[in-house]
């Protein structure tokens, strides 16, 4: 079934956000999330924190390990496709060794958990950055 | 009183704080500005105590404040953007006193300008697709149906059985792959700007099916209604997918100085 989630262009933004298909709430979490973290102008304050680096993979991370019997259960497998599981954040990680050893490990688990299903492609569509 | 910090939500021109009275920002309070060399950063002094290194640090890893913070940052930006074109800040941009700041909007004022030119009158939309897993499993069984494997046993007929199986799930994902292709590529016809961003975990959206595309497109104020046409238009066309368009938005994808806007 198709549902094409048209909102109303000129309404006032915050209204715009909230008819997103997601199921009535306001601006989707992950919407922002990624917005805020991983867009917008990074400029050096004087408080550093890298948080493309260090604290969301930690999240994103938590987040695979919470989810992995949920995500099971539903047959989704998104964690082998993950970009924040595979892209180059990772290897720009200041402890990147850690957390690849963690990643790995996990990705292990993964494969465990998964033995006997097919493998399947890791799409490409996301990958690329096409400017106009 | 505990030793404060400026959390910096934004760039642009001139900001007229009166509407935004009303908006509390990261730590609860109202926001203020900082202007020099003509350009005007919104910000709000927050307490190191929640906001400092190593509180960051801390609360970033609790998704709850994570949470809060991230949309009331966004709430701050959003509020401003109605006004004009912005450069919005990541998340987490802390500064230790205002000259720090007016020193940052002297040095890069030039960049941040070009940002602001480019983006003026534009918003930024983003169309999201999902893979519909009933079409997949569908197309799978429609296979296995025909399938027989000449003179042999169950196990060669299983293995041939399973061989094609999953040569359909396969062709089934290189269509859809193919269909969100072609979906970015009429969208981006009505955008000044384009970006593909990574897909979201289903975490995130909440929606089980896999998203096969996510971009953003920057277009100019006068086109969303035909941009949301469109992208219904493409709706019918492709059957097996969900479409979402969110926005308009401020514009973070595209509000980067320089060549590294888009981050995917």
């Amino acid at each position: 079934m198709t549902s094409a989630n048209v909102t109303q262009p000129g309404a006032e933004a915050a209204q715009a956000y909230g008819s997103s298909a997601g199921g009535g709430q306001v601006a989707n979490l992950g919407d922002i999330l990624e917005r805020v973290l991983d867009k917008g102008i990074v400029i050096a304050g004087d408080i550093q924190v890298n948080l493309l680096d260090i604290e969301l993979l930690t999240i994103k991370l938590r987040l695979v390990i919470a989810s992995l019997d949920t995500a099971r259960e539903v047959g989704i497998d998104w964690w082998e496709r993950d970009p924040w599981l595979s892209s180059k954040a990772f290897d720009r990680a200041e402890d990147g060794r850690g957390l690849e050893r963690e990643n790995q490990q996990l990705r292990e688990r993964v494969k465990e958990l998964e033995s006997g299903r097919s493998s399947r492609e890791i799409p490409q569509a996301g990958r690329k950055s096409r400017g106009s | 009183m505990a030793p404060s910090g400026i959390w910096v939500y934004a760039i642009a021109e001139r900001v007229d704080l009166t509407p935004l009275a009303q908006i509390r920002g990261v730590g609860g309070t109202q926001v203020r500005t900082v202007a020099a060399a003509g350009l005007t950063a919104v910000a709000e002094d927050v307490g190191l105590p929640e906001f400092g290194e190593e509180a960051l640090r801390r609360n970033l890893e609790d998704l709850d404040w994570l949470e809060t913070t991230a949309r009331a940052h966004h709430g701050v930006i959003d509020a401003v953007a109605q006004q004009g074109p912005l450069v919005p800040m990541r998340l987490a941009t802390v500064y230790s006193g205002d000259e720090r700041i007016a020193a940052v909007l002297t040095e890069r004022g030039a960049d941040f300008r070009s940002a602001l030119h480019r983006i003026s009158g534009r918003m930024e939309w983003g169309v999201k697709a999902y893979a519909d897993r009933q079409t997949e499993a569908s197309d799978d069984s429609a296979v296995t149906a025909g399938t027989s494997g000449p003179g042999g046993g169950a196990g060669a007929a299983y293995l041939q059985r399973r061989r094609n199986q999953l040569s359909a799930q396969k062709n089934a994902r290189r269509e859809t792959l193919a269909s969100a292709e072609s979906i970015h590529a009429e969208l981006s016809r009505y955008a000044e700007e384009t970006r593909v961003h990574t897909p979201q975990a289903p975490q995130l959206t909440g929606i089980k099916a896999p998203m096969i595309l996510n971009a953003a497109y920057l277009l100019d104020s006068g086109q969303g209604e035909d941009f949301a046409a469109a992208v219904a238009a493409l709706a019918d066309q492709h059957p097996g997918l969900r479409l979402e368009l969110t926005g308009p938005w401020p514009p973070y994808s595209f509000a980067g100085t320089g060549g590294e806007g888009g981050l995917t």
